[in-house]
């Protein structure tokens, strides 16, 4: 495996609240490989969102570190792309004006990020749509241009947190191989969370299991499966048999999703 | 349902309505100092079309009306915005503001005359004032109404509180601050319009004042029909500004329904 793209070392997250502190996430380790893709599953409440927003850098952890490419996370960085679970598209701008969004916050040159918007665009079979407001498209397309702006500022690491979960089952799958076929051609290192046990096996090279209260991360299971990978896959014993050994964290815990 | 006929039954409810208002005054033998029929107020709005009179005092009133708008805008936005932008600033001037606002603003006119004459300025001054706070309040909301994973996004860009103020938060404030300017608009004829009465040299309310005094009753129906067009001319003006700006916004298709009956005062 290439080099080290995120290092998370002894991560602990802790809340004041009136009934005193609450121990969200504690003793975190892990690490995400230059261009791995790695999912994260938890049933709700685990404190996925509340790990992920520390990865963005928009929430300081009580205690570790973490390092993206070597360099502490101090607070929000230009390098990090963010794809919510709302697509979270401002209305009153274009499809490509969305995309470009990065690169207006960032001076980053509109006129070479138009061309790069285009092409991602294009990528995500979006071709042809770049004028329309975010209201005209469907849901599965406003993701789809959530995760083009992702992309266009050319971020070191893509965190995902649970992009999918809003969409109905068949467009859920859908996206899920237009990720993989995104992922296939492009090779971001992306850390992807979701309440899918199926979703996560499907994306991703590794899954981090995380049980709730507090937050931590009970096992990681390397999914061996070659790329590409069809929807058919999931019908396979080996597919059922790491979706199985993930779910039986869950069941032993109690609390689990899908 | 035709267009063309709902249009043609919307003319003939409004010459029924005029027609049913001459003759009962007619039949009825009501003294034109109480009510005039419709065909005085008419004649009277024809007297003084020709005359050029109203069109003297109009200018006037408009001018007021629109410097009072303006001037009670910009004010408000600025305050609104410094309001929105720093819980301190809301902390101390928050009392002051509720005071302010609890009391009614026409109050205010006998004093703003005193204060500020019988010309225009003291007439801009009272529309300005009326006009002032709901575009404050709305100014306030709307800044504040940005939704959280919004917000997060433009942070994780690493955007600055003015791109996130500027990219963000303006255009979702924009809703409000438009629906602000329409409530606006028409407070602020009502502000000049009162400061007027309380003592003025021209315009269409010091015309109505006037001519109550001479019991031109059919006169002082003139003045009123041409308020009545100038406020739906200035408000017709907002809502086609608010359909450019805010065709992103879902909300409008409702809201343009509504909007001529939330004049209010």
């Amino acid at each position: 495996m290439a080099a080290e793209a995120i290092a998370v070392r002894g991560l602990r997250k802790e809340y004041e609240t009136s009934r005193g502190p609450v121990l969200a996430l504690d003793r975190i380790d892990f690490t995400v490989g230059e261009g791995e893709f790695v999912a994260i599953v938890g049933p709700s409440g685990c404190g996925k969102s509340t790990l992920l927003k520390m990865l963005a850098g928009l929430l300081p952890p009580s205690r570790g570190d973490i390092e993206l490419r070597s360099v502490p996370i101090t607070g929000p960085r230009r390098d990090i792309g963010v794809v919510f679970q709302s697509p979270v598209l401002f209305p009153w701008r274009t499809v490509l004006d969305n995309v470009l969004l990065p690169v207006d916050v960032q001076h980053l040159g509109r006129e070479d990020g138009r061309a790069r918007a285009l092409d991602l665009l294009a990528l995500v079979g979006l071709r042809g749509f770049e004028h329309r407001y975010p209201w005209e498209l469907s849901g599965g397309m406003q993701q789809r241009v959530a995760i083009t702006r992702g992309l266009i500022h050319n971020p070191a690491m893509l965190l995902m947190d649970e992009p999918f979960g809003a969409l109905d089952a068949m467009t859920r799958e859908g996206l899920n191989l237009e990720l993989q076929r995104i992922w296939l051609e492009r090779r971001k290192t992306v850390v992807f969370i979701t309440h899918s046990i199926a979703e996560a096996v499907f994306l991703a090279d590794r899954v981090l299991i995380m049980t709730a209260r507090p937050g931590h991360i009970a096992e990681e299971v390397r999914v061996p499966i070659a790329r590409p990978r069809s929807l058919d896959l999931m019908a396979a014993p080996d597919f059922a048999g790491l979706v199985g050994r993930i779910r039986a964290h869950f069941h032993a815990k109690g609390g689990l999703d899908a | 349902m035709s267009g063309l006929r709902d249009a043609t039954l919307r003319v003939l409810l409004l010459v029924v309505s005029l027609a049913g208002w001459e003759a009962l005054v007619r039949a009825l033998h009501v003294p034109a100092f109480i009510l005039p029929p419709p065909s005085q107020v008419g004649a009277a709005l024809y007297r003084g079309a020709v005359s050029g009179i109203y069109l003297q005092h109009l200018w006037i009133t408009l001018a007021e009306t629109l410097l009072g708008f303006v001037a009670g805008s910009v004010v408000a936005f600025v305050v609104g915005t410094a309001l929105a932008a720093s819980r301190r600033t809301e902390y101390f001037l928050y009392p002051y503001i509720v005071m302010f606002q609890s009391m009614p603003k026409v109050a205010l006119a006998p004093l703003v005359v005193v204060w500020f004459g019988l010309g225009l300025t003291s007439k801009v001054v009272s529309a300005a004032l009326i006009a002032f706070f709901p575009l404050l309040v709305n100014t306030v909301v709307g800044l504040r109404s940005a939704d959280e994973d919004r917000i997060d996004l433009m942070r994780s860009l690493a955007a600055s509180d003015m791109q996130i103020f500027r990219m963000l938060r303006l255009p979702t404030a924009l809703p409000f601050i438009m629906a602000g300017l329409e409530v606006a608009m028409v407070f602020s004829l009502v502000g000049a319009i009162v400061a007027e009465f309380v003592g003025a040299e021209a315009g269409l309310g010091m015309l109505i004042q006037s001519r109550n005094f001479s019991m031109d009753v059919a006169g002082e129906f003139a003045v009123l029909f041409i308020l009545a067009g100038m406020g739906l001319l200035l408000n017709a003006a907002l809502v086609t500004v608010r359909r450019r700006v805010l065709f992103w916004d879902p909300s409008q298709k409702a809201a343009s329904n509504g909007s001529a009956l939330k004049g209010g005062l």
